[in-house]
């Protein structure tokens, strides 16, 4: 069982670049321990800005460091990030256009029995439909990594959704093919395409191996950019295929479902099944029994593809 | 030595005519804000079109956003771009000139409209210019009845937690908002108290006198380890009795009568100000 969390990848990436680039910054709401970045703070303090709990002032200050040429990370619980201040992202970031990354630690219903004000089931949705908003759901420490490598080399926003445990390779140090706005395709098969993102991602790819012993041949695509979706590479896997399984922690409205079902019926038309968390405060759990118990897990999703070929 | 007093009777006169083009515009805040803007932009801010990608400039942002047709007419004064092209695509369809700030033009920092984003970002300049070891100070600017956003006390928060003693924050106090007085609205009385109670040190002036503006960003540039708040005490409209005190100017277009006496106002307060 892999013991390191994304996000964990997220800040030794940055302080491997802050020795050499000091315009990094990263920026916290009281939120340096729960998004790994203590290591970060107390390596770089003079690259460290802490805002105390105020989302709203987190992300003004961000953009205000961008634009005078820093490289901001606020890294905050998505929850908190991605609606209290909703608007800082909306105005200051994407309308005014600076590099500020966002970086939503705990996403989705990581937080498990702590309720709906901590789940972040709405982040993709939100952010994705603001005009100049990138939103990016890396699947395992390894895409991590190279995404995060990517990010450095831009200077737009975005948001990062990244889930608070570790979750199983997908991939491994020496193969993890990335290439930065391009999905990664995991396996291919002509019957049924599952796209999924996140920490989904790997119950999907596990879910094509129990759908190979029934003799139904899957494709398994990573999504992890939901925004800009990568929609060239979407509809190339979708080609022939019967039937089209998206799998999202999310609420059923305005995430990757709903992105991934826009592009296939205006090209493709064919059944697209949106697995996703229900529109409803979620049951109590940790993540694992939650994904469970919705179905989002290897059979679940396997038994979803199945019935929608029959 | 330009006379000020008068070049902000003289921008006025713009602002009138962009809101009669455009047939909208913030009239009221727009007047009362003039000599704040006039005082930064030509007497205490490096910021010019020669300078406007210099790292080391100062940095201002226009958190009462809705007043941009006076920041637009002060920054085509300024050189950033014509003013007759500002009045004659101002609110129209495709124009770059809308109603709020818009850094796709030149001369504008930061995106405004929604009230409450201005401190917190000016905060993180400041912040920025520090780490930076730059000596340029940052400006912004917010209006009394903005201050009910909470927003605004969590970026007044963290302006006295970093010591920015590169910020000063100015707030247009001309005590009216669009439904009436703000303290009918949201009491706000004592402004001063309340941000000096967050560790500010603060500076209340006749925001309509330039020379009381002056002294007061000399001043808000010798005090160390903690920003400056100009609490700029204004009249809301100033400029014609016309349109003068009256929270129902705080958007509106002038009829061609009240176009007449605003314009006939202003010019004289303008020639008698050349002539003080």
């Amino acid at each position: 069982m892999n013991k390191i969390h994304n996000r964990q990848v997220i800040c030794d990436v940055l302080m491997e670049h802050a020795k050499e680039d000091k315009d990094i910054v990263v920026l916290c709401s009281d939120s340096r321990g729960s998004a790994s970045m203590t290591g970060f703070a107390n390596t770089y303090p003079e690259q460290f800005v802490e805002v105390g709990i105020a989302e709203q002032d987190l992300v003004g200050i961000s953009a205000g460091l961008a634009k005078c040429g820093k490289k901001p990370y606020a890294a905050s619980p998505a929850c908190f990030l991605t609606t209290r201040s909703y608007e800082q992202a909306k105005v200051d970031c994407a309308y005014s256009n600076t590099n500020v990354k966002l970086i939503g630690i705990s996403g989705g219903i990581s937080y498990g029995a702590l309720g709906m004000s901590h789940h972040s089931a709405q982040d993709i949705a939100a952010m994705s439909a603001i005009p100049n908003m990138r939103v990016y759901l890396p699947s395992d420490r390894h895409q991590t990594r190279h995404l995060t490598e990517a990010l450095l080399q831009d200077e737009k926003p975005a948001y990062i959704r990244v889930g608070r445990n570790p979750v199983e390779d997908v991939y491994t140090e020496d193969n993890c093919p990335f290439e930065m706005d391009k999905a990664t395709v995991l396996c291919k098969g002509t019957d049924v395409l599952i796209v999924a993102c996140g920490e989904l991602v790997r119950p999907s790819f596990a879910a094509a191996s129990i759908l190979a012993k029934k003799g139904i041949k899957s494709t398994v695509m990573d999504m992890y950019c939901v925004k800009p979706l990568d929609k060239e590479g979407l509809l190339r896997e979708a080609k022939g295929v019967k039937a089209v399984i998206t799998v999202e922690e999310h609420s059923p409205f305005g995430g990757l479902g709903s992105m991934v079902a826009q592009v296939i019926s205006a090209n493709d038309p064919k059944k697209v099944i949106n697995l996703s968390l229900p529109d409803a405060p979620v049951i109590t759990g940790n993540s694992q029994e939650v994904f469970d118990y919705y179905g989002l897990n290897a059979e679940g999703i396997a038994k979803t593809a199945e019935e929608a070929l029959k | 030595m330009e006379n000020l007093k008068a070049k902000a009777y003289a921008l006025r006169q713009d602002v009138v005519n962009m809101i009669m083009s455009g047939k909208g515009g913030h009239i009221g805040g727009d007047m009362s804000i003039m000599e704040t803007l006039v005082t930064l932009y030509f007497n205490e801010m490096n910021i010019s079109p020669e300078n406007q990608h210099d790292p080391s400039r100062d940095k201002f942002v226009m958190s009462k956003g809705h007043c941009v047709e006076a920041l637009y007419a002060v920054l085509a004064a300024k050189g950033f771009f014509p003013i007759e092209e500002v009045i004659e695509k101002f609110s129209k369809f495709g124009s770059p000139f809308i109603g709020h700030p818009n850094n796709k033009l030149p001369g504008i920092e930061m995106n405004s409209g929604s009230l409450g984003h201005g401190l917190p970002v000016a905060v993180g300049m400041a912040i920025a210019e520090k780490m930076n070891k730059s000596s340029a100070r940052v400006y912004v600017v917010m209006g009394d009845g903005e201050l009910a956003e909470g927003s605004v006390w969590e970026g007044a928060m963290s302006a006295t937690h970093y010591n920015l003693d590169n910020l000063c924050a100015i707030v247009d106090r001309n005590r009216l908002q669009i439904s009436g007085s703000t303290e009918d609205v949201m009491h706000q009385d004592s402004i001063e108290k309340r941000f000096e109670s967050f560790g500010w040190n603060v500076l209340s002036v006749n925001g309509n006198d330039v020379d009381a503006l002056k002294e007061a960003f000399e001043t808000a540039k010798t005090v160390k380890g903690r920003p400056t708040l100009v609490v700029a005490n204004t009249t809301k409209g100033l400029g014609s009795a016309v349109m003068e005190n009256k929270a129902s100017w705080h958007h509106h277009v002038p009829s061609a009568e009240e176009y007449e006496q605003i314009m006939k106002d202003l010019k004289e307060r303008e020639e008698a100000a050349l002539h003080e």
